[in-house]
């Protein structure tokens, strides 16, 4: 039992430096700018989050830091390591909630913790029901994936991504496919598991509302090719409600900046 | 229960229909056996242990020649998925015989193994071989690329991706692979069966062609009968576990 003890003891957050970082994709047609020389601090335990119109880069700057993909200039520290390639220190949390058919709801949240080599097979059952426990879902344990709805797929696939005790959560649009009211329960989640589990989080959006509930930073993108715009500090205490005034504030100032930023780009084309 | 009665009602009917043709001398007795006397054959067939012997030797060729077909598709079929090179070269052949009816390949296996049970075997490895290598790349393709990214987000490295999630990702498209080939090594086996007589065991498909060349009709009624029998206890047995588990996890539709 020390084990489990062990292994669900919070792994402290990593330190994430993006530095110059630029990567081009080439299709048959053209070359496609997508990030443009963007460099990023991200503090331990810090909950930052990317927002910018569509094909803007932000999702190609999340999958560059959880190494699944390489960027063409510059490099991705973490703790002032480069990173090579995906690792389970930087866990991925995608728009569709990515989980195996195959397999019922724990062996997903387990498919990651039988990557780990310490644990035995009843630990690994132990951890994962703890982390269903903590999304709320320990009662499904047992059930299939196709027999879930779509708020409890993206719990279960955040349980799945919590399990292996990542320092680095990336979260790319996860609750953009969900209802708005399953995605307020969410919102609640996310930053109750934040505080307790101490993870640095980066989480990839286009509803600035939804950023500016979420993040202690908000960082502003802007399309073609992608550029870091502007940074906003959301100084409001937690948990936040987004339905409340004063983050209609922030949100408003935040979206005023993007639609600035969407004009002058759009005046550009035009000129 | 209202469906079992129905159905038990339609065949009990049926069966009437035909044994009261016959005995109004509709048709000639030569031509149409009673079902009486078809099954009256399938008795001493069975009490004799002959149908046992010939299903056996069938089905032991069968399942040999399917396993052998499937332990060499399914490999075959992920290498295609996987390298250009193999796609280009293995695929296009597995293309191109797969649309051959595998019933041509009897010739080329009497010639090449002569009346041996290695010909039987090589006409039902060819019937699933191809099915199945096609049935795995095609599935292997549909598999959503994000299954892989997560895995590999999670720890898993290629190997490891390729059992644990890509395999198992496109079981859907396998097992109707498995079926396919399943159908065609079957249909295959029959028809080397009747076309050639093997010394080393007779095939329930030499007991059919027995039963032309005797003019036994009730032989040939039977033997069909029994041929259905065993293709449906196969899909019963072979692959409803298969779709069950399917439906079950994936939540596809039942067939």
């Amino acid at each position: 039992m020390t084990a489990i003890r062990e292994e669900l003891r919070n792994a402290p957050p990593e330190k994430l430096v993006v530095e110059g970082v630029s990567k081009w994709f080439r299709t048959r047609r053209a070359v496609v700018h997508a990030l443009d020389n963007v460099s990023l601090t991200i503090h331990e335990g810090e909950f930052v989050c990317l927002v910018g119109p569509s094909g803007c880069g932000k999702s190609t700057l999340l999958n560059i830091i959880a190494g699944l993909e390489i960027p063409d200039r510059g490099q991705v520290l973490a703790d002032g390591k480069p990173v090579t390639g995906p690792g389970r220190e930087r866990m991925m949390m995608f728009q569709e909630s990515a989980l195996f058919p195959w397999l019922d709801v724990i062996d997903n949240v387990m498919f990651g913790l039988k990557l780990k080599p310490n644990l035995k097979r009843k630990e690994r059952r132990e951890v994962a029901k703890y982390y269903l426990h903590l999304v709320g879902l320990e009662k499904f344990m047992a059930a299939n994936i196709h027999e879930l709805s779509g708020g409890m797929k993206q719990r279960v696939a955040l349980a799945r991504a919590l399990a292996p005790n990542p320092r680095v959560l990336l979260m790319d649009e996860p609750f953009a496919a969900l209802d708005a009211l399953t995605r307020e329960q969410l919102y609640g989640d996310i930053q109750r598991i934040w505080q307790e589990r101490k993870k640095t989080i980066m989480f990839v959006t286009h509803n600035v509302r939804e950023a500016a509930c979420l993040g202690n930073r908000v960082v502003l993108f802007s399309p073609h090719p992608g550029r870091i715009q502007e940074k906003f500090e959301i100084d409001l205490p937690r948990p936040r409600d987004i339905n409340s005034v004063d983050l209609a504030k922030y949100s408003t100032e935040i979206r005023d900046a993007l639609m600035r930023h969407m004009n002058s780009d759009l005046a550009e084309v035009a000129g | 229960m209202r469906r079992a009665v129905v159905v038990i009602a339609f065949f009990v009917l049926l069966l009437g229909i035909w044994e009261a043709l016959v005995r109004m001398r509709y048709w000639s007795p030569v031509l149409v056996p009673s079902p009486l006397s078809v099954a009256s054959y399938i008795k001493a067939g069975l009490l004799s242990g002959d149908l046992e012997r010939a299903s056996f030797v069938t089905m032991r060729r069968l399942i040999i020649g399917y396993v052998l077909g499937l332990v060499f598709g399914l490999p075959l079929g992920l290498l295609t998925a996987r390298f250009k090179f193999c796609e280009d070269t293995l695929g296009v052949i597995a293309l191109g015989l797969q649309t051959l009816p595998s019933v041509c390949w009897v010739p080329l296996a009497l010639l090449w193994f002569g009346q041996t049970e290695a010909a039987m075997l090589f006409v039902v490895v060819m019937g699933t071989l191809w099915s199945v290598v096609i049935a795995t790349d095609n599935g292997v393709r549909t598999v959503p690329p994000i299954y892989a990214r997560a895995a590999r987000t999670m720890g898993s490295k290629q190997l490891h991706t390729w059992i644990k999630v890509i395999v198992p990702a496109s079981l859907p498209f396998i097992v109707s692979g498995m079926k396919q080939g399943w159908a065609f090594a079957w249909r295959s086996l029959m028809a080397a069966e009747i076309y050639v007589t093997i010394l080393s065991g007779f095939g329930l498909g030499s007991l059919l062609n027995y039963g032309r060349e005797l003019q036994a009709m009730d032989q040939v009624i039977g033997i069909m009968l029994i041929i259905i029998v065993i293709g449906l206890l196969a899909d019963k047995i072979l692959f409803s576990p298969w779709e069950r588990f399917l439906y079950r996890r994936w939540g596809t539709a039942k067939n």
